[in-house]
């Protein structure tokens, strides 16, 4: 990774993490950050694109946007959605299509990537939290475990609890009344991550699954979800080198390769 | 029914509505002449527009004035009312009505009077806009006339069951009920019979509260003229085949009010022949409803009532057309069932073939021919927290309709009357997420 060789710039502001990436010439990763996202996205934008040039990153690169606050970057020439980013950068990263879940802060997505590295279809989890990110969340926050031992926890567990339900706020209340009743945590663990994993395999059948099931999004990183989604589909998963960055990755690939081409306005629905 | 109310009925809707109206309409079409190109990606708006404004206008002030001129019904949208014509009924739709609320944007605080009276908010949001609106008297239309009759059909949904129930104690006045079998297969000889059978024991109810016999010549010219004008309607429809579209199917959600609420008018199937003829126009000279029509899509369910325009901006700008969709298409697909001649056979097979009386499977059937003969390359499927028998299986439509004919479906989430289930955010990035796929 050589920053100076950076050609192109992607940014992912996700609802829970903002992350940079950059490509040299050939689509190879040349630089990267990544933070939590910050209420301001605009100046955290703009503060990490200074910290990439600090970094030795050529300043006047063309940026592309995804994610969430993707209309919130200035700097960015154009934005593009996170679905078709996720499915870019995994496909240049693992080489092939298939099945792409990537399951991110507030929405899950099972993206039916092609084997030229185009979306063909796609689902999204619905309007609530169930099924994402935010679920691990709230309640490992209620279980006070930190988030990143969740895996380990689950991992460990000698028995599994059965939770019911996948809507965040009830499992909530579900765990209140397992902990009053002793139940260990590491099984309540396992079992919260069974409930989310049944949620995004539901949602993966119904789109079609075509092998090899592949991961990105910050929760891929966690192992005992990709040990569990792996048993739920019947499917071994094929993990890119970075799941969680991969959003920007893909942003940065087709920010390179609109270099070329003159600018185009994107508008969403709210602006248009 | 009174010398009064009739001397005002003649007056304000035959002499004064009619020549107001007449006027404003002339008024718009010289505007909308003067106004030639518009800037932005949507062809110049169908000059029969102000024509239509007209029929609609004519209707709820006929409305306004009716109690005591004619005997009024209100009816469910799916509901046989060509033998309530024939009686010369005044006809009211509380879900078209619902609908009007929708675009006006007093849809939502009429369901909340609704739901102060008790009503749960997981109740139809066109049931709870027309309590409430019953309730409160409240209602973009002026006034609505007070039902002497109420007819109930099952054809549509389980719902309507008991909003009928409500709507009769509350107006104390007698209710009819057609009860119409699921459809798993096509309809047996029992169910037609079953369903011709009630339509005949509602008949001397309906001759009963209208106070004069059922004429059978003019059951049979309603029942003519409704079957024109659905035919009319199901060729407009068609014309979407074209390409480019001379027509966009949120202008036949707009369109469609007579067709639902008038069918059996004269003044309908005249309005259709226009319209028809101004389509057939745009199609000769390659005219289409978007200046430059990229992708094509269809779809399914009932519409965002409050959110029409900012939806067809959107896909507008992108150069998306929506070509067809399965609900204008349900009010026109059944004209080959129905025969003037054999009104009674005839109408209870019509009433009992609507799209939410058939299996899911029929359904996905529908959306599959529609995909192919409109030539669309995706399907938006809008999931309408309201209207439940509408929205089962469009999960395993969307997968089907990707593995079987390689056509992307999203399923967007909300509800066609109350915009408190509608979030403009993940609409929008689902939305884009898709055309990104779409156009691709
Ligand atoms: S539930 Fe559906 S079919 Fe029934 S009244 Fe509501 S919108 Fe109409």
């Amino acid at each position: 990774m050589n920053p100076r060789e950076a050609r192109a710039l992607g940014i992912d502001v996700g609802s829970t993490t903002t992350k940079l990436c950059a490509v040299d010439g050939q689509g190879r990763r040349a630089w990267q950050a990544i933070e939590p996202t910050e209420p301001r996205i605009q100046e955290q934008a703009r503060r990490m694109l200074a910290g990439a040039l600090a970094a030795g990153v050529p300043p006047g690169l063309s940026l592309l946007a995804t994610g969430y606050g993707r209309k919130l970057v200035p700097e960015a020439r154009t934005a593009l959605t996170e679905i078709g980013c996720h499915a870019r950068g995994v496909h240049r990263e693992l080489g092939r299509g298939g099945t792409l879940i990537d399951i991110g802060g507030q929405d899950t997505k099972v993206i039916a990537v092609g084997d030229d590295g185009k979306v063909q279809n796609f689902a999204m989890n619905d309007k609530c939290a169930a099924g994402t990110g935010r679920f691990l969340e709230v309640t490992a926050a209620r279980l006070r475990v930190p988030l990143d031992q969740m895996a380990a926890l689950a991992l460990s567990a000698q028995e599994e609890v059965s939770i019911s339900s996948t809507c965040t706020v009830f499992a909530e209340s579900e765990i209140v009344s397992l902990i009053a009743r002793g139940t260990e945590v590491p099984a309540i663990v396992r079992g919260l991550l069974r409930a989310l994993v049944r949620r995004v395999g539901a949602l993966a059948r119904a789109t079609g699954l075509r092998p090899p099931l592949m991961l990105s999004g910050g929760v891929a990183r966690n192992e005992a979800v990709q040990r569990l989604l792996a048993e739920e589909l019947g499917l071994s998963v094929t993990l890119p080198g970075e799941p969680q960055l991969m959003g920007a990755y893909g942003a940065a690939l087709f920010a390179l390769e609109l270099q070329s081409q003159p600018p185009s306005g994107q508008s969403g629905m709210s602006s248009a | 029914m009174s010398l009064l109310s009739s001397i005002a009925y003649r007056l304000n809707v035959d002499l004064i509505g009619k020549a107001v109206l007449r006027l404003s309409r002339r008024r718009s079409e010289r505007a909308l002449r003067r106004r030639g190109e518009p800037p932005g990606p949507l062809a110049p708006p169908l000059f029969c527009s102000p024509q239509l404004k007209e029929l609609i206008s004519r209707h709820y002030l006929r409305g306004r004035y009716a109690n005591g001129h004619r005997p009024v019904a209100w009816v469910t949208s799916g509901g046989p009312i060509e033998h309530l014509q024939a009686l010369g009924y005044f006809l009211i739709y509380p879900e078209n009505h619902g609908a009007v609320c929708g675009i006006r944007r007093t849809a939502q605080e009429l369901c909340q009077v609704a739901e102060e009276a008790g009503f749960s908010r997981d109740i139809c949001s066109y049931a709870r806009t027309d309590i409430g609106s019953v309730l409160s008297g409240r209602t973009p239309v002026g006034r609505l006339p007070r039902p002497d009759l109420l007819v109930c059909c099952t054809n549509i949904c389980q719902t309507v069951l008991y909003w009928y129930q409500v709507l009769a104690y509350h107006f104390q006045v007698p209710l009819v009920l057609i009860d119409t079998p699921f459809l798993y297969r096509p309809a047996e000889p029992h169910a037609v019979s079953y369903v011709r059978q009630q339509i005949e024991e509602a008949i001397p109810v309906m001759e009963r509260v209208a106070r004069r016999p059922l004429s059978p010549a003019r059951l049979e010219r309603v029942l003519a003229e409704s079957k024109q004008a659905v035919e009319l309607w199901m060729q407009v429809l068609e014309r979407g085949k074209a390409r480019p579209s001379p027509i966009l199917a949120f202008d036949e959600f707009i369109h469609m009010a007579p067709i639902v609420e008038m069918r059996g008018e004269p003044d309908t199937t005249a309005y259709y022949r226009v319209l028809l003829s101004e389509l057939d126009r745009r199609v000769a000279a390659g005219v289409g409803a978007l200046r430059e029509e990229r992708r094509r899509l269809i779809w399914d369910n009932l519409p965002i009532w409050y959110r029409v325009r900012p939806l067809s901006d959107y896909l507008a700008s992108r150069g998306v057309a929506l070509v067809a969709s399965s609900y204008t298409n349900a009010w026109g697909e059944l004209a080959p069932l129905m025969d003037p001649r054999q009104p009674l056979d005839s109408l209870a097979r019509v009433y009992l073939h609507p799209i939410l009386n058939r299996s899911t499977g029929d359904k996905l059937r529908t959306l599959s021919r529609m995909v192919q003969e409109y030539q669309a390359s995706g399907v938006l499927l809008h999931s309408d927290r309201s209207c439940k028998p509408y929205s089962v299986g469009q999960m395993d439509q969307r997968e089907r309709l990707g593995r079987e004919l390689s056509v992307p479906a999203l399923l967007l989430e909300a509800d066609h009357n109350d915009p408190r289930s509608f979030s403009e955010e993940q609409v929008a990035s689902r939305l884009e997420a898709f055309l990104e796929v779409v156009l691709s």
